[in-house]
């Protein structure tokens, strides 16, 4: 093996690559196309100290060189999908030299062209449900043992402790129905989420759930009950929005984020393209 | 250590979900099995967490999505021995896995803050 490897961001048809302006890629390094069969790979050259496979087994695992890495991906894919219809490849996919990714694009030229049919014309939008803050039943971040002041009772109807009842009955009574109110709650805001995805899903291809995202990583508190993409017809996009910024007007207690229109990431394997080519595919 | 934000920055959750295991996935020269390292990195020391608070409400609606990540795709082989039906195998065992960390995590007292690196 030499020093570099070749780093792929995705196939793109029919890309001018004047449309990348010269965006730097993972490492800060130049982009270039590989043309092959009316397919361009888009690529840049990386050093395997960086790169190879003991190299990304650890960077990977480095929470600041993976967001840098991300962002140059996606910064890349991003640039060349507004452009031109672009099928991300999954992060970290390398080869040896430009020959090899040219092979790799005869090779797949099927199931490129299959999953670059299903998305042409399309973006993929992400619409995030947040459920507000309830009206706190305790003073926020206290927890007292069994504190004793006067409080409202919830709505779930929790009986009042009897005369005579200890602290304690009355504090794990509370604590019940404050579970009790947390599921509640958690139902009807799924209910609600579930009712809006349903209306936006009309106006999408196909929709993905993902599952909710940690708050450290998506720098936002507040519990998160839904978190789908949707993947949309160009023309159908304004639709699309009115509808969520409709839904944010009327729904009561949960707060919409959208975000987009990104490269149809959520979209690539799904059942919208043809699935994969069966397991044991010419891999070299 | 991160390169200056591009302009409108894409938050960094959307991000990750979006560019660890979306995308297409082809058989590299280098290879890197990026389902381990899911499993180390962000799935398990970030999204248990939250994953498990919407669990509590009752909102697991995600899991009944056949396109949820961490399977092994045909195609990625070649790193590991996979037979058919692997998938299915891989995602009880990755299902498995976070279960039993949740337990763990949940003895320890609340929440992950597991900071091991």
């Amino acid at each position: 093996m030499t020093g570099t490897a070749v780093y792929l961001y995705g196939v793109a048809r029919d890309l001018d690559p004047a449309a990348l302006g010269g965006t730097p890629g993972v490492s800060g390094a130049a982009v270039r196309g590989v043309v092959a069969g009316g397919l361009t790979a888009l690529v840049s050259t990386v050093r395997l100290d960086d790169y190879g496979e003991a190299a990304l087994r650890a960077n990977l695992e480095d929470l600041a060189w993976l967001e840098e890495t991300a962002r140059a991906h996606h910064e890349v894919v991003d640039r060349a999908a507004h452009a031109a219809p672009t099928a991300p490849v999954r992060i970290a996919t390398l080869y040896r030299d430009d020959a090899r990714v040219a092979e790799i694009l005869a090779d797949q030229r099927e199931r490129f062209g299959e999953v670059l049919d299903g998305i042409a014309g399309r973006s993929e939008w992400g619409v995030k449900v947040y459920a507000s803050p309830p009206e706190p039943a305790e003073p926020a971040g206290s927890d007292p043992g069994g504190g004793l002041e006067p409080r409202a009772e919830p709505l779930t109807g929790s009986r009042p402790p009897k005369p005579g009842a200890g602290a304690g009955t009355a504090y794990l009574r509370r604590r019940q129905d404050e579970r009790r109110r947390r599921e509640d709650a958690g139902r009807r805001m799924a209910e609600r989420a579930s009712a809006l995805h349903a209306e936006l899903a009309e106006h999408a291809i196909a929709s993905r759930h993902h599952p909710p995202q940690d708050p450290r990583l998506s720098g936002r508190a507040g519990t998160q009950i839904m978190n789908a993409a949707y993947l949309l017809d160009d023309e159908r996009e304004a639709g699309f929005l009115a509808a969520a910024r409709a839904a944010a007007g009327h729904l009561e207690g949960v707060e919409l984020e959208v975000t987009g229109p990104w490269p149809p990431y959520s979209f690539i394997d799904a059942d919208t393209v043809s699935a994969a080519p069966a397991a044991g595919d010419p891999a070299s | 250590m991160s390169g200056p934000p591009a302009q409108q920055s894409a938050n960094l959750a959307d991000l990750l979900e979006r560019i660890l295991d979306k995308g297409i996935v082809i058989v590299g020269d280098v290879r890197v099995n990026l389902l381990d390292i899911e499993l180390l990195t962000i799935k398990l020391r970030l999204l248990v967490a939250s994953v498990d608070r919407a669990k509590e409400m009752g909102i697991d609606w995600w899991e009944h999505d056949p396109s949820l990540s961490s399977r092994a795709r045909k195609g990625d082989g070649g790193d590991r021995e996979v037979e058919d039906g692997a998938d299915g195998g891989l995602l009880e065992e990755n299902r498995r896995l976070r279960e039993r960390l949740a337990a763990l995590e949940a003895r320890e007292g609340n929440g992950a803050e597991g900071d091991a690196s």
